[in-house]
């Protein structure tokens, strides 16, 4: 049979049949005949033939499942008759897509987000080929860090390259943010600083003008900036003669040389870059000429390289190990004191896999996404346990249809088949609609956890990856639910299961075992979750109200950028007050203060601290500082608790003082009062660091972040700042509307010079910011906990009321013999109490154990907390026993007669 | 290359029915069955069960190729015969069965 044939069998399914027919009849006819002339009779001989052939039926499905795809054909039998059993009942039909379709689209959703931030390589040239620099674990360095994730200063990265011999090519790249307009409210654009050959070694081409080479770099510094797609899109309306145009960075006209591809997005997941521009500009745009680059202990840089051929990560760490003692020698900032510095020269470099680049984002919700992978994969669990549920009820209604099929010789295996065929196109159906809520999803979730004015930007785009796996969801989810009860149906005895479709009077126990097992994991899981859920949203609570030590409702954060009015040191610091002033006069202005670091607000400093005449360095007291103006802490709303604010005594020239927390006073002093005590930080090489004498005693305030234990912090004045910078922060607290304070602020600003940049920030807005990540599990680890829950309920549910229309007959009968209701409705009850219990016993013992992975992201309570389980169980079993009780109430109010006339 | 089925049973069915339509021209499924039987002097009963589904993979693996006739009885019947392939197939599962039943006979006879 040629090939073409074997095809056309699948559309000719007809006649394949009676060609069948026709061959079988006539063996039938021949060896009937051939009886007949045995001397049979001619009854006897044709059944004596039909038997020797054995099961006519089964014969011919047999003999057509040889021919090819006739089992093609019988698929799409399968299929159809699928579809018309769904359609016979929409209701469960709609219940089952949308509850596969809520799992799978959340799982993928989730999915989609572990994927672009963990999983997927960078869009470059040979990502796997790529690798990160780094120095080993524990190194020491000290100085100012600009990026939570910075590796090395400038000068460490000129040795570096200058010295490695395992990469081909290698490129440093630092984060800033670039203002797009001269004065008043900024506009930020994401922006790179890039070595020259960072887009050559990447392998990545401009789509418009060119990239940035190795001459763009040097001394002499041509700036030239390269766009990036979606930014020259929103920005320049992608207009084809962008190169030769300018941008304004900072309030620099920097020309235009290029464009980038779409897909490029950096190299830091979770981000898109907007302007890349050499790293030779970072020094021309600060107003003193220096920038990051030129601070010996600037740490702001990262580093990749591309392997050469043959070369692998651990190679590459083993030839930056021999090269590190030069690299360090050569790079030892000069302000280092010897102890320090003697730390900085055995720090070691190291290479770490680079292909998927590097990400904050990764770093703060790994662990969240990983467990919400996990939360909604139960949550599937549960929708596919409740789904095996309905189809079980569903087979038992079918059974005496399933035993008569059976029983005139269907194939068990082609029983199954048809069975599974109906719950896959249930995991079709809620696949398809589960892609489309993952979609929608993923761009919610993106959202929600992006800070304003600074969105996250993921690549999310369904890709072969994500298709991939919600097709295994599908799958394994049709297996899951489908298989269990069509393996059940097709193991009927055809006797036993006619007998049973006709009157009995009680139900048979093996009709329960599986739905009960099936409920009991419902209730378990979804205790799991509920537990879960709890656990973070208390722990969110527990940060909401947390006491941060200030009051950060009507506390606004403003930031003026005077780098571009080039005023002296002088004149800052006479500006700065100035400005004080005029702000403290604006209608609604109750308090205000300068700043150097609002709390939780991102940046920070600290140094090692030695008490009284200790030695700093090798003190082990790390201590976070900040440089306020008098008044702060009124402003803040901090308790006082014993000393003096900082006054007008206290001058540049004047003895130098601090106020510190109460963190402070004991970890320095054991507790004891710190006032009249002194301390210093640790001294530059060559030189002795200023002896701080402490004034004021402070209570306690969150400083990087609300999670945290109180840190030691000392507070200096302003006043006594020798080097005031170009920028300044004050916090304003405020009574009444916040836009009129921010309009006054604003034509304040103005009338003094219009070059100077300002910017506002609520404080309880930059608190909340810094809580996404919890906000984020406790509302979806509660959802999920929610939906769970509710699943479980109403697989209980449906159990309870089955069992209830299958026993009524015995139900009646009790009742008619005297049974009193409440006896009833206790017995039915008494069952959804045992399933419930059994399904908490074997949750609690699986949250008991699940509970450490959620460790890490709790604040302020254990993973393995009690009453929070106590909690969850009580809910679930309110829940449950609400969805246990109808049933049992129906049972009770039974119709005696009428229960015993009808089956 | 030749297909070659683990079970053993069934290989011997595909060799006895090769072999037959070699040997015999063209048959129908039961003419077949009937003649394995009756030249084996009764020992071989083709399980009928077995034979369809087996003329039909067969087929389908081009051993063998069918026409419809009308018997000279004038029924319509479906008739067999050995391909080109079939006859290769044939000889690869007649020496595989030589040298199973030598070597049985061996065991058997020197154990």
């Amino acid at each position: 049979m040629s090939r073409y044939s074997r095809w056309q069998n699948v559309f000719r399914s007809e006649r394949l049949n009676s060609e069948l027919d026709d061959e079988l009849q006539h063996h039938l006819a021949q060896a009937a005949e051939d009886l007949i002339a045995s001397g049979m009779s001619e009854k006897e001989a044709r059944s004596a033939a039909r038997r020797r052939l054995g099961n006519y039926g089964l014969q011919k499905e047999r003999t057509r499942d040889m021919n090819i795809a006739a089992w093609l054909d019988s698929l799409r039998a399968d299929l159809a008759y699928g579809v018309r059993q769904l359609k016979s009942s929409p209701g469960f039909a709609a219940i089952a897509i949308a509850s596969l379709a809520l799992g799978i689209g959340a799982n993928t959703a989730i999915f989609q987000l572990v994927n672009a931030i963990r999983l997927k390589a960078l869009p470059v040239k040979n990502p796997h080929e790529l690798a990160l620099i780094d120095f080993e674990d524990g190194s020491t360095r000290f100085g100012a860090w600009f990026n939570d994730d910075a590796v090395a200063t400038y000068a460490e990265w000129d040795q570096i390259r200058a010295q490695q011999q395992a990469f081909s090519g290698i490129l440093a790249w630092g984060r800033t943010r670039f203002n797009l307009v001269n004065g008043g409210e900024p506009r930020y654009a994401q922006g790179l600083y890039v070595s020259g050959d960072f887009f050559r070694v990447l392998g990545v081409n401009a789509v418009l003008g060119r990239t940035l080479t190795a001459q763009d770099d040097t001394k002499t510094c041509n700036a030239g900036a390269v766009l990036s797609y979606p930014f020259w899109q929103r920005e320049f309306a992608g207009d084809s003669a962008v190169p030769g145009r300018t941008v304004s960075l900072n309030g620099f006209a920097v020309p235009v040389i290029g464009v980038t591809p779409e897909s490029f997005f950096g190299l830091e997941v979770g981000s898109q870059f907007d302007i890349a521009v050499p790293l030779c500009t970072d020094p021309l745009m600060d107003p003193d000429h220096i920038g990051r680059s030129g601070m010996p202990a600037g740490y702001w840089l990262s580093i990749m390289g591309r392997l050469k051929p043959g070369w692998t990560v651990k190679r590459a760490t083993a030839h930056l190990h021999t090269i590190s003692p030069g690299i360090m020698q050569a790079t030892l900032p000069p302000v280092y004191s010897p102890v320090v510095a003697k730390g900085y020269l055995a720090n070691r470099l190291t290479a770490l896999e680079g292909s998927t680049g590097l990400s904050g984002l990764r770093t703060q919700y790994e662990r969240a996404l990983w467990l919400l992978m996990a939360i909604t994969g139960l949550v599937l669990l549960i929708a596919c346990a409740n789904l095996a549920n309905l189809l079980l009820a569903r087979a038992t209604v079918r059974e005496p249809e399933i035993a008569v099929r059976l029983a005139l010789g269907a194939s068990r295996g082609r029983l199954i088949r048809q069975l599974l065929a109906e719950s896959l196109l249930l995991a079709i159906a809620g696949t398809v609609a589960g892609i489309s809520l993952a979609i929608v999803l993923s761009r919610a979730l993106i959202a929600f956890i992006s800070p304003a004015g600074n969105p996250v930007f993921v690549d999310t785009r369904p890709d072969a990856e994500v298709l991939l796996y919600s097709v295994a969801m599908a799958m394994l989810t049709c297996v899951l639910f489908g298989l269990a009860p069509a393996l059940r149906s097709s193991h009927l005895s055809p006797a036993a299961a006619m007998r049973s479709g006709g009157r009995s009077v009680t139900a048979g126990r093996e009709h329960f075992g599986l739905r009960r097992i099936l409920v009991t994991t419902q209730v378990a899981l979804s205790l799991v979750l509920l537990f879960g859920a709890l656990l973070f949203v208390r722990s969110f609570r527990n940060l909401l109200t947390t006491d941060p030590g200030f009051q950060a409702e009507g506390l606004l954060a403003l930031n003026v950028d005077f780098a571009k009015a080039n005023y002296s040191v002088e004149r800052r610091r006479a500006f700065n007050s100035d400005l004080a002033g005029r702000f403290s006069l604006l209608p609604g202005a109750v308090g205000v203060s300068q700043v150097a670091f609002t709390p939780i607000g991102g940046s920070s400093w600290s140094d090692m601290v030695g008490a009284d005449n200790a030695i700093a360095e090798n003190s082990g007291n790390l201590v976070d500082f900040n440089v306020v103006s008098p008044g702060y802490f009124r402003t803040m709303e901090t308790r006082f608790i014993a000393g003096r604010d900082f006054n007008d005594r206290d001058r540049l020239t004047s003895p130098k003082v601090a106020i510190v927390n109460q963190a402070f006073a004991h970890r320095l002093f054991g507790g004891a009062n710190p006032i009249g005590h002194t301390f210093r930080y640790t001294a530059e090489a060559g030189k002795t660091a200023p002896s701080y004498q402490i004034i004021g005693l402070v209570a306690n305030t969150k400083d990087r972040q609300l999670r945290e234990d109180f840190r030691p912090i000392a507070f200096f004045d302003t006043d006594q700042d020798e080097n005031p910078g170009a920028t300044t922060t004050f916090v304003i607290r405020m009574s009444g509307s916040p836009a009129r304070l921010m309009n006054g602020a604003r034509t304040a600003i103005a009338s003094v010079n219009p070059s100077i940049g300002i910017e506002f920030r609520p404080l309880s807005a930059q608190l909340k910011e810094s809580l996404l990540q919890e906000s984020l599990m406790a509302t979806l680890s509660g959802g999920f906990g929610f939906l769970a829950a509710s699943l479980a309920a109403l697989g209980l549910y449906g159990v309870m009321a089955y069992m209830v229309a299958k026993r009524s007959n015995e139900i009646g009968v009790r009742i008619a013999l005297g049974a009193d209701r409440a006896g009833v409705i206790r017995l039915i009850l008494r069952e959804a109490v045992l399933l419930l219990a059994a399904g908490m016993i074997a949750g609690a013992a699986f949250a008991w154990w699940a509970g450490k992975e959620a460790a890490t992201l709790l604040f302020g309570l254990q993973p393995r907390d009690i009453s929070t389980l106590a909690g969850a169980m009580l809910l679930l079993a309110i829940i449950g026993l609400l969805a246990g009780y109808f049933p049992a109430r129906r049972a009770g109010t039974l119709d005696p007669a009428a229960a015993l006339r009808t089956t | 290359m030749p297909k070659t089925r683990n079970d053993k049973l069934q290989g011997t069915l595909n060799l006895l029915v090769l072999r037959t339509l070699e040997a015999r021209g063209s048959l129908h499924g039961y003419g077949l069955s009937e003649h394995i039987q009756a030249v084996s002097d009764e020992l071989l009963q083709v399980e009928e069960g077995s034979l369809y589904p087996a003329l039909h993979r067969m087929e389908q693996d081009g051993w063998i190729s069918s026409k419809w006739e009308i018997t000279d009885k004038g029924r319509k019947a479906k008739v067999y015969s050995i391909t080109a392939r079939g006859r290769k197939q044939l000889a690869d599962e007649h020496e595989t069965w030589e040298r199973l039943t030598r070597g049985v006979a061996r065991v058997l006879k020197y154990t």
